[in-house]
């Protein structure tokens, strides 16, 4: 059964075709692949299933919270999103105003309602098994591309999202790093997590994912 | 080419701004040695009012008065024509001393210190000081012993001010200045302050302008108006004494005071005793340290004024400054306390008004913008003129209160739009991580954004703070006395800006500089990437 279905999708932006009749599902414990040129709409896609882009067409499903072309989502749905799609971005954007500890146990303050000291305990075990525990309280700025990379996995996992949706994961990454990465997102699909990354780097493709869906 | 025709342009303005300058020169106020045989060139403050000075309500551009008239004597005496020079009443003795004019004319007090730092006339007025109050509390205040732990009025560099400190000490109540003569009484009828403390022609306006208020009987004090010079125009002031005694004896100066309605049994006693030996004129003290004068034995003692004896004249600027100091740190004191009040709450709507105008909808950004526009296009002191004297028949709010919420509202619209840019300046990237972890737009700004903007935002509100500091001393125009105010009174009570001055500066200093040192240092514990 698939956690995440994308069923014709089309996105626009100021009135020009971002993303076209794109379809592709993905099951539990998947790791997918989107390829495609640059400028082709990998990232916008995986911003749509986000709900950081509106459709102009198709639907998104993801673990029965449905998005339309035409229709918002009201709060409690969005909310529910939320909890369901964890997002990397290709830059982080780790919020700068707070170290890497802090960013990894906002959301489970403030969105689960987790005791502070549950979360902190909890951020740290996730710091650690990615690898990071010794940056906990580096701030943003403090980081390394892969340490940063590391904190945004953490961050986004915080709140165990059953889906994680990876922009570029590669792109700050030397070979030895992008080794572990790969290691890292088997292990969180083997996890029963399901992982749908854009991104160029076919080697890394090769891998660890277990499909590709290719854009144009 | 488009340069050189920049230059042209640039060159002809200059041009025609040294031109304009050049013609206006001659006929400037304080220019114009070369004028002074054909004018009388004499200072005052229209914004005194009748009976003394005051546009004339039927032709604006005319000036009417008693001080207008007698000055309208003495340039006739002179064979000159009188020329009139505005000046605000608190700063006619210091314009004096410079020879911005040649006599200044505006209900001016004989005092002591006056003396000591100016060319004095003889007396052509004799007043006494008044006590006003409420009617309903005629019976309870008939003289300041009264008035112990109330406020009272009155305007400052005045004999009542100088009465008022005295009595401060004797008595325990609170001298409360203002710049004019018309908003003591106003504050009185609405109970803002206990009783008014003035002249008799002022307390009389006062009364006849405001129904619910009675003058005292008692005489707190006499005193005299006089004209003064630079000290170095001893010559001229004797000849418009001279002047001055020729219309007491022929009734020119009788008829001016009949038909301004302020003429009394006191004019003709001191007209009497002044208007035959030039040497029987002069009060006690020497208006002139090297031809001090002795009071002659058969002097009438009512050209003598009665003079608080805690403001004995000084010109020894250190000692006087040893006894100001109190008063000058406490007034620092009232400058931070109002600009740190007025700042948290300044920081606190500005914050409110710029979340209002980034998130609120299209309705509340209207009216947001309108309210920034209005208070950024309008000065200051029309703002706190309105909230303490133009709302105060809706809320009387005191006058701390009032200047603290009038730098409030005012600086709020400036902190607000520094908000807003910082709020947008925030990377959009930082939200849409926000978002997709589930924090409502509520929680991003109040976690995120604000915290973001605020560390962009400190730069400017550091430097609007010392800006605020510095703004703080218009509050003074409704009555409040912080560190300019205080410096101001210092100034006028021994006649020289120097020391006080310096003093001043050096409180502001000392103010502003820790403020600018704490700012950088949180600055760079803050910084950013």
């Amino acid at each position: 059964m698939s956690v995440l279905l994308v069923e014709s999708i089309s996105v626009s932006r100021g009135g020009r075709p971002i993303a076209r009749d794109m379809s592709f599902d993905a099951g539990r414990g998947e790791l997918l692949a989107v390829m495609g040129p640059s400028g082709s709409g990998k990232t916008t896609i995986l911003r749509a299933i986000a709900g950081l882009e509106p459709l102009t067409g198709g639907r998104i499903e993801v673990d029965g919270v449905r998005i339309e072309a035409g229709r918002s989502l009201s709060a409690a749905q969005r909310a529910i999103l939320h909890r369901h799609v964890g997002f990397v971005f290709q830059f982080h954007h780790l919020f700068a105003n707070m170290d890497a500890l802090a960013n990894v146990a906002l959301a489970q303050i403030h969105v689960l309602k987790k005791s502070r000291a549950e979360a902190m305990h909890r951020s740290r075990e996730m710091l650690a098994s990615l690898g990071v525990a010794e940056r906990a309280s580096a701030f943003p700025h403090e980081l390394s591309g892969g340490e940063a990379q590391r904190v945004a996995i953490a961050r986004a996992l915080a709140v165990d999202p059953p889906v994680l949706l990876m922009d570029e994961p590669t792109a700050s990454l030397d070979p030895a790093r992008r080794g572990d990465l790969a290691a890292t997102l088997k292990a969180l699909a083997a996890d029963g997590r399901t992982i749908v990354m854009a991104t160029h780097d076919e080697e890394f493709v090769r891998a660890c994912a277990h499909r590709v869906i290719t854009v144009r | 080419m488009q340069r050189d025709r920049l230059i042209r342009v640039v060159l002809l303005v200059c041009v025609a701004a040294g031109v304009a300058l050049g013609a206006q020169g001659p006929r400037g106020v304080s220019s114009g040695n070369d004028l002074r045989p054909q004018f009388l060139r004499w200072g005052g403050d229209a914004e005194g009012g009748a009976p003394f000075v005051e546009a004339d309500p039927a032709d604006p551009t005319r000036l009417v008065g008693f001080d207008v008239e007698i000055a309208g004597i003495m340039a006739a005496g002179l064979g000159r024509e009188p020329r009139f020079v505005q000046v605000g009443f608190t700063s006619l003795e210091a314009s004096a001393a410079r020879g911005d004019f040649d006599i200044g004319l505006s209900g001016i007090e004989d005092t002591p210190a006056r003396r000591v730092r100016l060319a004095v006339t003889i007396p052509y007025y004799e007043f006494r000081e008044v006590l006003t109050v409420r009617k309903r509390d005629g019976e309870r205040y008939r003289s300041l012993a009264d008035l112990r732990g109330h406020r009272v009025a009155t305007l400052g560099a005045t004999l009542a001010y100088d009465l008022l400190l005295k009595a401060e000490s004797d008595y325990g109540l609170a001298p409360i200045t203002y710049e004019d003569d018309v908003h003591p009484y106003s504050d009185l009828a609405l109970g803002r302050v206990d009783a008014v403390l003035l002249d008799q022609v002022l307390a009389e306006r006062g009364v006849r302008r405001n129904p619910s208020l009675t003058n005292s009987n008692d005489r707190v004090a006499v005193g005299h108006y006089v004209g003064v010079l630079a000290r170095e125009h001893v010559a001229l002031r004797d000849r418009i004494d001279a002047i001055l005694r020729s219309a007491m004896r022929d009734g020119r100066l009788e008829a001016i005071f009949r038909k301004w309605g302020v003429w009394n049994e006191d004019q003709a006693r001191l007209y009497a005793s002044l208007s035959g030996e030039p040497d029987k004129v002069r009060p006690t003290l020497s208006d002139e340290p090297d031809k001090a004068r002795p009071t002659g034995p058969g002097e009438p003692d009512k050209v003598r004024p009665t003079f608080p004896e805690s403001n004995s004249p000084t010109v020894d600027a250190w000692g006087a400054a040893r006894r100001y100091a109190p008063a000058m740190i406490r007034a620092a004191g009232v400058t931070l306390v109002l600009s740190c009040l007025s700042m948290g709450l300044a920081v606190g709507l500005g914050s409110l008004i710029a979340a209002g105008r980034v998130y609120g909808g299209r309705p509340l950004q209207l009216v947001l913008t309108a309210y920034v526009e209005l208070i950024r296009g309008t000065p200051l002191l029309l703002q706190l003129f309105v909230i303490y004297f133009g709302l105060a028949t809706v809320i009387e709010l005191p006058a701390f209160m009032a200047a603290m919420l009038g730098l409030a509202l005012n600086y709020a619209a400036y902190e607000s739009e520094i908000y807003r840019g910082a709020l947008l300046a925030v990377p959009a990237g930082q939200l849409e991580a926000a978002r997709t972890l589930g924090l409502s737009t509520r929680q991003a700004l109040w976690l995120i954004r604000g915290p973001q903007a605020f560390r962009l935002a400190l730069p400017p509100m550091t430097n609007d703070f010392v800006a605020l500091l510095k703004d703080s001393s218009l509050v003074s125009v409704i009555t409040v006395v912080e560190l300019t105010k205080q410096t101001s009174i210092f100034a006028a009570n021994i006649g020289s800006w120097v020391v006080p001055g310096a003093l001043c500066a050096a409180l502001y200093l000392v103010l502003s500089l820790p403020l600018a040192h704490a700012a950088r240092r949180l600055e760079r514990s803050w910084r950013q990437p």
